[in-house]
């Protein structure tokens, strides 16, 4: 597989777990972004999905898989069982968002949360003279017929942390098909964010 | 399940199989119980399907559901009964038959070959009838445990099994989780729940209630057919669930109008008489007695699967239907919650089918897809494709 064909989130993710981790992904999908890290970074994976047919894809990919949804999966697991946790774009899915980021902090060392940006420059053009709701590439969806039931933008994202005491260990911006560096909340379309829990 | 197929399709069928018989527990040498009891000499009836490799590590063991018997794939000689696991086990099946070598057994208790309650006991020459002593899903297990040291087996690649099958899978996790690779226990439970026992009680009382019964001492005189029969047809209401009794009989009626009597007028009374009519045939009554106790005492919560600071390197795929009441899936899910606590490799996945419990023996396509890619990763691992990365 070339390397392009790669959606951007994944080779970012990809590229920040280490070898031999273990690893918990919330809304793991097909299993697409656990697949190569288990095959190249031998990582210890286990998915979280609800949806029947992505679980058997799962498991033809020889991953582990739990048939659940994000809210319930969690609190059985111990403390720190995982060195990360990822909420690669299914937070915006996810009703009780602060239960589920603490819980995620509370059993990994680390969690990344991948998002995508409410804020982005073509969401803000949308609203402000047409005056409807956005679609945009990460934010796809109709109003009427979306998965997602949270909208947010990178710098919510931030003060949420800092509320929370979160610490932000890094932060990804990312454009379509490259790394955004400049003023992210306007022109990112997705964020990537490695947290840890903040000093108490 | 006793739908008797059409002509074996030599394709994917195992063909023609033989049950074999293995003996232990030779005076002097008994089983001792769960319950204190020794029981003994003791046989198990078995098949196998497959080859074991030189290594061996191919081989899989396969449990059966509280009916069940060792015939689980292929026909015997000159019959047409297909084994009950037919449609899983096989060439190129879920549990192929190309690539692994496939173990079933009768329980103990059980009334197909096993040493059971209706065996002869040496020492009076008669069936054992009531003096059988009680048994346990552990026993069960632990008599298996003896013919997969015999066939020379150390470690399972894989044990597997539906309802009391999939007890009997936690049973070995539990008893020896070293000798188990991997393990699919499905429509299943770590512990027998009140609505269960009280089915399991209403089916015991309705075979004790009957005179033919004859506190357990019938054999001379032939099966306590109305109570067994009755025991049955409970069981295979819980067995299916509403929807699939609407698919399968709707409120069609047997002669297509009401005969204003007592007789069979709706085809699903017709189906579980026929079901009951059909079981005393083939089951004896006091091991249907024996074995549901058997499930009741059933219980691996509480840190009994998985006791305390152990690890274990057993692979778990756990499977529940979503219209099983019998098995509901929130206690597969309670298996889950234990594997995750202890951070035990497994997967789990509920399969939307309405055929209720019966699912585990009818519900083909879903079921292989998983268990058929489970077992390739758990004996083959991962084929490093790249070490590019990506």
């Amino acid at each position: 597989m070339a390397s392009e064909d790669i959606r951007l989130d994944h080779r970012i993710i990809y590229s920040i777990i280490g070898t031999e981790s273990r690893v918990l992904d919330l809304g793991c999908g097909e299993g697409e972004l656990l697949y190569p890290l288990v095959r190249d970074k031998q990582v210890r994976a286990q998915g979280i999905e609800l949806d029947d047919k992505a679980i058997q894809e799962c498991v033809k990919k020889g991953l582990s898989v739990f048939h659940d949804d994000i809210e319930h999966s969690l609190r059985e697991y111990p403390d720190n069982c995982f060195d990360y946790v990822i909420l690669n774009q299914s937070m915006q899915e996810v009703k009780n968002v602060d239960f589920v980021i603490h819980e995620a902090l509370r059993i990994g060392s680390r969690v990344i949360v991948g998002f995508p940006n409410f804020a982005f420059i073509r969401s803000r053009f949308m609203l402000f003279f047409r005056g409807k709701a956005p679609i945009t590439k990460s934010l796809p969806y109709t109003w009427f017929d979306t998965p997602n039931v949270r909208f947010l933008s990178i710098d919510d994202f931030s003060d949420f942390c800092t509320e929370k005491n979160i610490r932000i260990i890094e932060a990804h911006y990312l454009g379509e098909r490259r790394i955004i560096h400049f003023w992210p909340n306007l022109l990112a379309l997705n964020a990537i964010f490695v947290l840890t829990e903040g000093n108490a | 399940m006793t739908e008797t197929g059409n002509k074996t399709d030599k394709d994917n069928s195992v063909g023609v199989v033989k049950t074999q018989y293995y003996t232990y527990a030779m005076p002097g040498k008994e089983h001792k119980l769960e319950s204190g009891e020794k029981l003994g000499p003791i046989t198990l009836a078995y098949e196998t399907y497959g080859k074991l490799n030189k290594e061996k590590t191919n081989a899989i063991l396969a449990l059966h559901a509280l009916s069940g018997d060792a015939h689980a794939a292929g026909v015997h000689s000159g019959q047409d009964n297909k084994g009950w696991w037919d449609d899983m086990i096989g060439p190129g099946k879920a549990f192929d038959t190309n690539r692994y070598f496939v173990i079933c057994s009768n329980v103990i208790g059980g009334c197909k070959g096993s040493t059971g309650p209706s065996s002869i006991n040496e020492a009076t020459g008669k069936p054992y009838a009531l003096d059988f002593p009680f048994i346990t899903v552990a026993d069960m297990v632990h008599a298996q445990r003896h013919l997969i040291d015999f066939l020379g087996i150390d470690k399972l690649l894989c044990v597997t099994g539906g309802s009391m099958g999939g007890m009997q899978v936690l049973q070995w996790v539990a008893s020896y989780p070293e000798r188990v690779r991997s393990a699919i226990p499905i429509a299943t439970a770590l512990k027998h729940s009140p609505q269960q026992i009280a089915f399991n009680e209403v089916v015991r009382q309705s075979i004790m209630a009957d005179p033919a019964w004859r506190e357990g001492n019938y054999y001379e005189y032939g099966q306590p057919e109305k109570g067994l029969a009755l025991a049955r047809m409970i069981g295979h209401i819980t067995f299916m669930s509403d929807q699939s009794m609407e698919e399968k009989f709707s409120r069609r009626l047997t002669s297509g109008h009401f005969s204003f009597g007592f007789d069979a007028d709706f085809e699903v009374e017709g189906y579980l008489h026929y079901r009951g009519a059909n079981f005393v045939k083939r089951f004896d009554a006091n091991s249907y007695l024996y074995i549901t106790k058997a499930i009741d005492y059933f219980d691996l919560s509480g840190g009994r699967l998985i006791p305390g600071g152990k690890a274990i390197d057993t692979r778990f795929l756990i499977i529940s239907f979503k219209s099983d009441w019998l098995y509901p899936s929130y206690q597969s899910q309670e298996i889950v919650r234990l594997l995750k606590r202890k951070h035990v490799d497994a997967t789990y996945c509920e399969l939307r089918t309405t055929y209720g419990h019966d699912a585990f023996l009818v519900e083909v396509e879903e079921q292989t897809t998983l268990i058929k890619h489970f077992l390739d990763k758990t004996f083959n691992g991962y084929l490093v494709v790249s070490d590019h990365g990506i």
